[in-house]
């Protein structure tokens, strides 16, 4: 009935999680032994986060505690100790501050921020204090920080046209540097990837010039695909409960944003795997873009100016006027005579 | 002499809630409730395709966006009249009651179970079974570690603790569990949903899921593991842990009124046969009354907002922030809803309630059979209280997974019947107005729209936490918790566990809460690049 586990976390244990690690971020097995000397190495004193919520809806822990590799039982109380975290942590109102006040004076945790930071006095206030204030505090005597989900990246939902707390991304509200980790919600395992990199190799994973990880925010959705060759061939789902979309035709048509959307979602899928938005028959929201709520609106709208295949522009040209500040060029394995619009690949160095 | 204690923030909740009670004679003589984030979710959706909203508005919460997605999705559907295929129902029926239940488990054993369970007198436990003495070693080797993570600074050894060390050591052990099992509630959802939180198949007309057979025997294979786990830990944990906080089922009445709009359809849509019907309780009254959405009103008196915005209801509703400072005569971002003037309890033991008083036999059974197994057979009016709170939410943990068995069995039945329709939406009308009434896990939902050139005009939610956290309204009558609080015993006002107690069985969920509606006279832009 019981799990069965370990005397804390055993030699096995660490093998196990450092695969699937491995398998997270697509390295390969000859590194797990290194991989687990150093989540050893950090058990031994386990480095200290402190966990802010802000304007969020706490969507990115409860994202959080879906991990499987680590999962986040193993990370928050194996690997990592989570000394400040208001959904999970026992201390209340006095104790609370007091944890928060030691971890900061010792400045040397990683602060995870969820959550955009209004900037509207007495619009987001914790414990009597504005939460900009707390947040240049404690993002700042911190060695590093990581902004996840689209609410802590530029604001996410809540800061969409007309933004009426005025909120900000944790990156522009502090103007600091910060790994950004967009989506709403963050993939579980692009966090945990993105930690477990860290403990492994001891330095930040390589970055897109918007601070987010390659290894997860590096290739297009629409170019990975499962959907991809029905795009190619020009078979498009046209209405929902169609015998189109129970083939699993393209989702283009009704509104997809795989084309500017910059995850790795048909990889990493959510959930343990289990599925994603585009396997469901849902076109893509592109919530791993900045300002998507407003840039991709409406959602079953059709992306302007992407290139078909064999160079067909016209068929694209149904007024939906849709708002994109890109147009994308989409190369696929087909001849492509024209591509209009720029090309939207800012990860090229 | 009265004291002031303010608690904030207060953990293990969803959002940023900061409780003030003034303490006399070792009691709680008054309490109040503050939200104290603002982000304004109707403004946002204003001048937006209605069928975006169901994406906006999940992101109103995390914890309970399928509520919100659904709800959105049906206040559509009204306005647009169209009626989702039977599919389509069942599917929505699934989602939801997977985060019923992941929602339910994490509540119980990561929100809750702190209050009661001290974790570091299971060290003191004497475990026989090879599974627990393994918990109880890493337990050790955590606090030896002196990095308590998340336990730092609790209220451990409070005499308020009352569990032996053998059963805070079981409860430690099956928090560790309920960790993969809300895991696995969740997977549910993504694979009727595309992921959770935040799912992507329940537009308004149907869904864009396509049922197979591979994924519902995935599914059924997934349900009946989570049933055996409630069955043989959830239940008998709560069984187990409730005698020793029996005096739990004499404090946090409350307002002794509650509400419930009803939750899961059967074929026929209507309200009073949904799993969980719908109805009111007023003035603690076993009794049945019926309630409509358009009843509803939304007081502004001690809220930060003009004084313009209160006395609406929600179709006519206006919100204009007036953040002034924190005082005893403005202190929160929440509304007060009431019906006809009164405030009302939502969640768990509302539905339980509504479904009991209405002669629901499965509830009744198993709320009888409960009452019985704590000494209290024919006393439901011990139900009207914390305790009653806790039992109301694991029991429908058990209704709901149940009828998840069933309705996985209604759609295989479709399937094979050739009923595979999923999608019943042609067009958005140029105009329409609708409401949406629904529950989230933590109670009664409400979406209101209102669509003009096919564009929304104007959208409104009343949420569960709206009305259990809402401040005083325009009479002076306190909310749901803060008259749950009154009266509450606190042995220690440097460590009022007490007060968690009572807070945390309303399951607060504030981001949801705290909303603001557009005045209806602002001009809203196009979003239009040229």
């Amino acid at each position: 009935m019981l799990t069965k586990r370990g005397n804390g976390l055993s030699r096995r244990d660490f093998i196990r999680i450092a695969g699937g690690t491995l398998a997270t971020l697509g390295l390969s097995g000859a590194l797990t032994p290194k991989l687990a000397r150093a989540l050893e190495k950090a058990a031994a004193g386990r480095p200290k986060v402190v966990w802010l919520h802000f304007a969020s809806d706490t969507g990115c822990t409860e994202s959080f505690i879906k991990s499987d590799h680590p999962s986040a039982g193993e990370l928050v109380l194996d690997i990592l100790s989570v000394d400040y975290h208001e959904s999970i942590m026992a201390a209340a109102g006095k104790q609370a501050d007091e944890v928060l006040a030691k971890a900061v004076a010792g400045k040397d945790y990683i602060c995870v921020v969820e959550g955009g930071i209004p900037t509207v006095p007495g619009h987001g206030i914790i414990g009597g204090r504005e939460m900009l204030a707390i947040a240049k505090e404690v993002c700042g005597n911190a060695k590093a920080v990581v902004a996840i989900g689209s609410c802590a990246v530029d604001g996410g939902v809540p800061a969409a046209k007309p933004n009426p707390s005025r909120i900000l991304g944790v990156g522009e509200a502090l103007g600091m540097k910060v790994v950004n980790l967009p989506c709403c919600p963050v993939n579980p395992e692009w966090l945990v990837g993105t930690v477990v990199y860290v403990l492994t190799i001891g330095k930040l994973p390589e970055l897109d010039k918007k601070g987010r990880p390659l290894m997860f925010y590096g290739r297009k959705i629409h170019d990975n695909c499962p959907r991809r060759t029905h795009f190619d061939g020009g078979r498009f789902v046209e209405q929902f409960g169609s015998k189109e979309e129970a083939a699993g035709y393209c989702l283009y048509k009704m509104g997809c944003k795989g084309p500017e959307a910059w995850s790795e979602c048909p990889k990493t899928r959510w959930n343990s795997k289990e599925s994603w938005c585009i396997e469901i028959g849902s076109p893509c929201l592109g919530c791993s873009e900045d300002r998507w709520t407003d840039n991709f609106a409406p959602f079953y709208g059709k992306l302007a100016d992407v290139a078909l295949p064999f160079g067909d522009l016209t068929a694209d040209k149904i007024g939906v006027g849709i708002a994109v500040a890109t147009g994308a060029a989409i190369v696929g394995h087909a001849v492509v005579k024209a591509a209009r619009g720029k090309s939207s690949d800012e990860s090229k160095k | 002499m009265a004291k002031r204690v303010v608690i904030d923030p207060i953990p293990r909740i969803e959002g940023h809630l900061r409780i003030e009670v003034e303490l006399e004679n070792g009691k709680v003589k008054d309490a109040w409730s503050s939200g104290t984030l603002f982000r304004g979710f109707e403004i946002i959706l204003q001048g937006r395709d209605p069928r975006d909203a169901w994406f906006i508005t999940q992101r109103i919460c995390g914890v309970c966006p399928v509520s919100h997605g659904h709800t959105s999705t049906m206040g559509l559907e009204n306005a647009f009249h169209v009626t989702p295929p039977d599919n389509a129902r069942i599917i929505r029926n699934l989602i939801e009651g997977g985060q019923f239940v992941h929602s339910h488990i994490l509540w119980f054993y990561h929100l809750n179970a702190l209050d009661y369970v001290d974790v570091v007198s299971a060290l003191q436990a004497k475990p026989k079974e090879k599974s627990l003495q393994d918990v109880q070693a890493k337990v050790k080797k955590f606090v030896e570690s002196g990095q308590l993570g998340p336990f730092a600074n609790g209220y451990w050894g409070h005499p308020e603790y009352k569990l032996p060390p053998d059963l805070n050591l079981l409860a430690v052990a099956h928090y560790l569990e309920a960790l993969e099992m809300q895991k696995e509630a969740s997977a549910v959802v993504a694979q009727l949903g595309g992921k959770m939180p935040m799912h992507m198949s329940t537009p308004p007309g149907g869904t864009t899921f396509t049922p197979t057979v591979e994924v519902l025997d995935n599914v059924i294979w997934r349900l009946k593991r989570l049933q055996h786990w409630v069955d043989t830990v959830f239940l008998p944990d709560v069984l187990a842990i409730a005698p020793y906080y029996i005096k739990y089922a004499g404090i946090g009445k409350g307002v002794g009124n509650y509400l419930s709009w009803g939750v899961f359809d059967d074929p026929s849509f209507d309200p009073k046969k949904k799993l969980l019907p719908r109805g009111a309780i007023f003035d603690g009254k076993l009794a049945v009354a019926d309630v409509d959405g358009k009843e509803v009103k939304e007081y502004v008196d001690y809220s930060w907002f003009t004084a313009d915005s209160g006395n609406r209801s929600p179709m006519e509703g206006k919100t204009e922030p007036k953040f002034t400072k924190m005082g005893d005569t403005k202190y929160t971002w929440l509304k007060a809803p009431r019906i006809k003037d009164h405030p009302m309890e939502v969640g768990a033991l509302s539905r339980v309630l509504v479904a009991y008083v209405s002669g629901d036999a499965k509830v009744k059974s198993m709320v009888d059979g409960t009452l019985s197994a704590l000494g209290q057979a024919g006393h439901p009016e011990v139900l009207l209280s914390v305790l009653g709170r806790i039992a109301a939410r694991v029991l429908e943990t058990k209704l709901v997974i149940d009828g998840m068995l069933d309705w996985t069995g209604e759609l295989l039945a479709n399937l094979k019947a050739g009923k595979t329709q999923t999608y019943a939406l042609n067009d958005v009308p140029e105009k329409g107005q609708g409401m949406g009434l629904w529950e989230a896990p933590r109670g009664a939902l409400a979406h209101y729209n209102v669509i003009e050139g096919k564009k929304l005009k104007n959208y409104q939610c009343v949420v569960p936490t709206t009305w259990n956290a809402s401040p005083r309204d325009h009479k002076g009558v306190r909310g749901p918790i803060e008259e749950a609080l009154v009266g509450t015993p606190v042995l220690n006002p440097d460590k009022p566990l007490e007060v968690l107690r009572v807070v945390h069985s309303f399951d607060p969920c504030i981001a949801c809460a705290v909303h603001i509606i557009h005045p209806v006279t602002n001009e809203v832009k196009a979003f239009r690049v040229v």
